[in-house]
Order: C-alpha cells, then sequence, then structure tokens
C-alpha cells in the first residue's frame, strides 16, 4: 500500500515541531534531551480548553501542525488516532477516587477518560463531522495507526490523518507500565502525489518477527524505546533525511511493518 | 462497499449464552436487568450482570490475561460454535490471513479498580500481581482473542467508547478490501467496573429502575455486560439466498459535545446516510431499525429526529437496550447480532420495560416483538465524543 506524505506534527522531548526538528532529526544537528513543550491549544472552545488533559492537547498540537504544513482542510479529513495508554493521569484519578468511601468520581474526568477522548476534541476543534477511529495496539500503538491510516487512503482514495501520541503514568501506574516524556507525532497522507507531498511510504504488513530498526543517535534511540508514540521515529527520521530507506516496525507479536520511505520531490 | 459474508456470529449477554437464549428472550420481550449487586457497587440502579462469570475459568495457556473481561470474550468465543468455525476458518486461509479488529471501551480496568485497593499502605505500590499488559491496556482484550483463536494476521483494537464493536465492522472491511488479510474476526466485550457505574452516575445518566428506551417518563440507561464475536468473509462466487451479509458501514463524529448528543442528531444522520450509501440502499429498503435508544432523554430525542427525518414515521424501530442493558463498548456487535437474529427470523423485537412511545418521538417505535419479513436491517452505535456508526445488515446477495 502507497501513501503520500503531505505534511508532518511533531512533538518530543527536545522535539518541539517538525520543521524545527528536521535538521535534528537528520542528523545535521545535535540533539538535546529536553521536557516536551506542549503549547496550549488555541483550537478549542474556552470551556473545552479547560476540560481538556494532556494527551489532548498533545493530539491538537501535533494535529494542527500537520494539517498546516500540508494546508488541507482538517474539517473535511478523516483521521486515525492511536495511543497505547490514553489518559494516564485520568486513570489514575479515577481508581485512586473508587478506593475512598465517597466514590465521588467527576463527571469531567469520567467523560474525558474514554480512549477516543482525543478525537473528540478533534472533531469539536476542527468542526469535522469526517470520520474517526481510536485505536490501542499497546508498544505498537503507532504501527497499527500506520497501518489503519495506509489502509484507509489505499481503500477509500482520500487522504487521512494519523495521530499518535502516549503520556507518561504517574505512580503508582508508571512502575507497572515504564512510559516517558510526552510524546506526539502526526502525518497528513493522500492517495496520490500533490503539490504538497514530499515523501511516498510503501507499508506492507509482514507476519513473522524481526529485528527493528534501532536509531543511531543514542540519546534518541533512548526516546524511541520509552514511548509507544516514539517508536515513529525510525520513519520521521528517514522523512527527515529526504532519501530513500526502509524502516522495520515491531508490530503485534509474530509481525512486523515494512515501511518504505521515499522523497518524492 | 464490497458486501461481506457473516459467516459465523456469537453472543453472550444477559439475556442468555448463545442466539438461540437471546432470540427466545427478544420473542418474549424478556429482559435481563435486575437491581445492581454488581461487587461493591452501593448505587440505586439496574444492571445486566452475568453471574457466571465470577466462576469462569480462563483457558490455562492464557492464565496471565485472567480478568472480567478477558473471561466475557472467552465465554463469548465458545458460544454458537464460534472456536470451532474459527479453527476451521485458520485451516482454509492461514492463521496470518485472517484478521482481529476488536472493540472495548473499558478493558480490563475492574483490575486495576481492585489493584488500587491492594496498594501497599507504605510504599503505595501496586500489588506485584497486578499485569497491565494482559489487563488493564485496551489492547490486552485484542490480544487475548488473537492468542485465544491462534490468529497471526494483522490485529488492533478499537476504543471509542460505545460505538467500538460497530466500528470494527468497518475496519476488517477496509483491510480485507486492501487485501492485508482475507477474512477477519471482529466484535469484542465490556464488563461492569465500578468506573463506569459511578462515572454514569456523576454525569446523571443512570436510571434508578430499569431503563425504558423511547418512555416518555424515561430517565438514563441500565449498565450491562457481554461480549460478541463474527467472522467476515468474501462472498465466494454466487452468494446463498439466506447468507447473512454484512452490507454498508457509515460512520462520522459530531464535532458537538464529549458527552451530549448533537440535539438534532445531525451525526447520527451522516452515519445513517453513509451506511445506506455503502450499501447503495435506500431508506425504503431497511426493514427495521436496531435503535442506540439508550434511553436517555437526550439520545433518544435526538436519535429520534435523525432517524425521522432520514426515513419519516414507518420504518419499524426500537432499541433492545431494556432486554440487555447498555454494554458500552459491545453494544456494537451485540446489537448487529441482534439484527442478524431480526433478519434470519423475521422478528421485530419490542422493547422490554417501555410502557409507552414518548408522544414527541415521532419515528415507528416498537413496544411489541411481533414477527414480519425482515430483509434489511440497520444498527446504530452512539459513543461519547460523538463517535458514530451505522451498520447495513441483510440476507441474501
Amino acid at each position: 500500500m502507497r501513501a503520500y506524505v503531505e505534511g508532518v506534527g511533531l512533538l518530543g522531548p527536545g522535539l518541539r515541531g517538525w520543521h524545527e526538528s528536521r535538521a535534528v532529526l537528520a542528523g545535521a544537528e545535535p540533539y538535546r534531551v529536553a521536557p516536551t513543550a506542549i503549547p496550549p491549544s488555541e483550537l478549542l472552545p474556552p470551556a473545552e480548553r479547560r476540560r481538556a488533559g494532556i494527551p489532548v492537547k498533545l493530539a491538537l498540537a501535533v494535529g494542527w501542525e500537520a494539517f498546516m504544513s500540508a494546508g488541507r482542510d482538517a474539517a473535511a479529513t478523516a483521521a486515525v488516532f492511536t495511543s497505547s495508554s490514553g489518559d494516564g493521569e485520568i486513570l489514575h484519578q479515577i481508581c485512586d477516587t473508587l478506593t475512598t468511601p465517597e466514590r465521588g468520581v467527576s463527571p469531567t474526568r469520567f467523560m474525558n477518560s474514554v480512549h477516543n477522548a482525543a478525537a473528540g476534541y478533534w472533531s469539536i476543534a476542527t468542526q469535522s463531522r469526517e470520520p474517526s477511529t481510536s485505536l490501542c495496539c499497546y508498544d505498537a500503538s503507532f504501527a497499527a495507526g500506520l497501518l489503519e491510516c495506509a489502509t484507509q487512503v489505499a481503500v477509500d482514495a482520500r487522504p487521512v490523518a494519523l495521530i499518535a501520541y502516549d503520556q507518561p503514568y504517574p505512580q503508582p501506574l508508571h512502575a507497572a507500565r515504564p512510559i516517558s516524556g510526552e510524546f506526539g507525532v502526526a502525518f497528513v497522507m493522500a492517495p496520490e502525489a500533490t503539490r504538497r507531498s514530499f515523501a511516498a511510504i510503501d507499508l506492507e504488513f509482514m507476519p513473522y518477527d524481526k529485528a527493528e530498526t534501532p536509531l543511531s543517535d543514542h540519546a534518541l534511540e533512548a526516546v524511541r524505546v520509552s514511548n509507544p508514540a516514539a517508536r515513529s521515529l525510525p520513519v520521521l527520521v528517514a522523512l527527515a533525511r529526504d532519501g530513500a530507506e526502509e524502516v522495520v516496525l515491531q508490530y503485534v507479536a509474530g509481525a512486523h511493518l515494512h515501511v518504505r520511505i521515499a522523497s518524492c520531490r | 462497499m464490497q458486501p461481506l459474508v457473516i459467516s459465523r456470529f456469537a453472543t453472550v449477554n444477559c439475556l442468555g449464552a448463545g442466539t438461540g437464549a437471546v432470540l427466545d428472550a427478544l420473542r418474549m420481550k424478556r429482559s435481563g436487568l435486575a437491581p445492581c449487586d454488581f461487587e461493591t457497587a452501593a448505587l440505586d440502579t439496574w444492571v445486566g450482570r452475568i453471574p457466571a462469570l465470577e466462576e469462569l475459568r480462563i483457558r490455562r495457556d492464557l492464565e496471565d490475561y485472567d480478568c472480567r473481561s478477558n473471561r466475557m470474550a472467552q465465554l463469548g468465543l465458545e458460544q454458537d460454535g464460534f472456536t470451532d468455525a474459527m479453527a476451521a476458518a485458520r485451516e482454509r486461509y492461514g492463521a496470518a490471513r485472517i484478521g482481529v479488529f476488536i472493540g472495548t471501551s473499558t478493558s480490563g480496568i475492574l483490575e486495576t479498580e481492585l489493584a488500587y485497593r491492594r496498594r501497599d499502605p507504605q510504599t503505595r505500590a501496586l500489588p506485584g500481581s497486578f499485569r497491565y499488559h494482559a489487563t488493564q491496556n485496551s489492547y490486552s482484550l485484542g490480544d487475548f482473542v488473537r492468542r485465544y483463536l491462534g490468529l497471526t494476521g494483522p490485529s488492533f483494537v478499537v476504543s471509542s467508547a460505545c460505538s467500538s464493536t460497530a466500528k470494527v465492522f468497518g475496519n476488517a472491511a477496509r483491510m480485507i478490501a486492501a487485501g492485508v488479510c482475507d477474512a477477519a474476526v471482529v466484535g469484542g466485550a465490556d464488563t461492569l467496573c465500578l468506573t463506569t457505574l459511578y462515572g454514569f452516575h456523576s454525569l446523571e445518566l443512570t436510571s434508578r429502575r430499569p431503563c425504558r428506551p423511547f418512555d416518555p417518563d424515561r430517565d438514563g440507561i441500565s449498565l450491562g455486560e457481554g461480549a460478541g464475536f463474527a467472522l467476515l468473509e468474501k462472498p465466494a462466487g454466487l452468494v446463498a439466498s439466506d447468507a447473512v451479509m454484512l452490507l454498508g458501514v457509515g460512520e462520522s463524529s459530531d464535532a458537538y459535545h464529549m458527552s451530549t448528543p448533537h440535539p438534532e442528531g445531525a451525526g447520527a444522520k451522516l452515519a445513517m446516510q453513509r451506511a445506506l450509501g455503502a450499501a447503495r440502499l435506500g431508506p425504503a429498503d431497511i426493514d427495521y431499525i436496531n435503535l442506540h435508544g439508550t434511553a436517555t432523554r437526550t439520545n433518544d430525542a435526538a436519535e429520534d429526529k435523525a432517524v425521522v427525518e432520514l426515513f419519516g414515521s414507518a420504518t419499524p424501530c426500537s432499541s433492545t437496550k431494556g432486554a440487555t442493558g447498555h454494554l458500552l463498548g459491545a453494544a456494537g456487535i451485540t446489537e448487529a447480532v441482534i439484527s442478524i437474529l431480526a433478519a434470519q427470523h423475521g422478528l421485530l423485537p419490542g422493547s422490554a420495560h417501555t410502557r409507552s412511545v414518548d408522544p414527541a418521538l415521532k419515528s415507528d417505535y416498537l413496544l411489541d416483538s411481533r414477527e414480519s419479513r425482515v430483509r434489511r436491517v440497520l444498527t446504530n452505535s452512539f459513543g461519547f465524543g460523538g463517535s458514530n456508526c451505522s451498520l447495513v445488515i441483510g440476507i441474501g446477495g
């Protein structure tokens, strides 16, 4: 399956946007670790802005950056959301509240606890009535999202956005599921090469294990393995280098995705 | 879309285990709801609980996955000859050519709730027995089903609240159309937990009585639990006259509010239109609509508007949630199976617990079950976040 990349959005530790990070990802500038800087979302109406948690802000920020650089109308584009954990802060708060005698779960927290909260806020923010889906596939959540996005592009023959994000859990959940550094990534993909597209992605599901593609920069490699959404980094690095590369993404047990990324400018 | 054959399906919920028990209950307009006695919940509400889950033993090789939602999935997979049919399908296609697309809203969150109660008083650490990957993570249910059935094809979990197990039909149809797999298992499970019981209570969305969809006195939902699964395949040659078919899938977003549906049902209408469009059918081709019909004031009013705008007031419709309760993430597959049963057996299911139809609602709402010719059914599933999905299911080619 082939899809053309028109726009990218990125936020992660020391990675403040796709355009700001391209030189670092391409290896032309040194990578420096820093906390993820998540901007407040200007997209949401004030009431929703107050209610939205970190994962929602992360998803909206990277999604918007990708649409801005693609020059596409978000309201007219279907979107695939994917995350291993959704909002881990809310999960903690609710489980903690349920141990108290009153069990006074906050209605806003409960409403925002659904795995598709980011998709819901995105639809409100962009006024999009186009379909969205919200996926989870543990450590392979990015790979699953990429597969679903490329499949939609191929079958429905129209542009689709992919938005992947993950946030660390607070303790005590962090000990059971260690995730570090908020990470979000988004792609706007189209079925055909356009004026805006700069790379072609060819994707194949392979039903056997293969060693996944690591990163040569040790600090970036540490980011990649510490957050499910950061498993996207080898794809981002290949896009930043602007050449032709092959990437192996680990998928569900006993399977991987073979990804070919080639500049098409 | 290319219609797909639903060659096998299974269901379990508070009406009973297996399609036979569920069909009998629907014919007799029986409800499985009872006053809430789940775990330590102290809430004045009714639920559709499945006590058998508490005794159920998870298959030995998958003991790590033991939790209420995976037990629920196992109980579902063991109904209606589903696991045996999947073994045959695995022989036919090869394990890597069958996709597994599973929906759930809460997955194994109950396990995490219980682990929080058993935190170490000093360190606040969770007990060592807590298995995040196999219970809490939303994918644990998909992982469990994939391993239970011995399948190695593409897989993920869709978690879009109450539309989850309707939307997986769309994921499977696309993956099959793209050639990523030749067949797919869809469905999923959701189980009772304190998060949803206390959460819906905090939003004042649970009824203190059994839920009464479309009733003038409706005042909220009753939560239930259940599982359902279906095997989707490409038609091989001519479609048999009694084959169960997935004809269309329609998805949309409300772009309105996180927990309240668009008051005019704009997103709901769009999902139904898209499902009809995908099936290349018009509103007049639909013989019965299985509504989302949660029995909240706002859902039923908005859905009624959307249905009347699109279908007029002559298409029989009903919600079966007075019988099953609201199965949240498992509602889509449960009501897809009910829609199949309606079409196979010429049954228009009535609405358990609804005493009369709200005069403000204008659709042709069925209070009582009756027999009729049913060939094409549309079923609706709408969720938090404004996530809407409609399916069109039919009999024959």
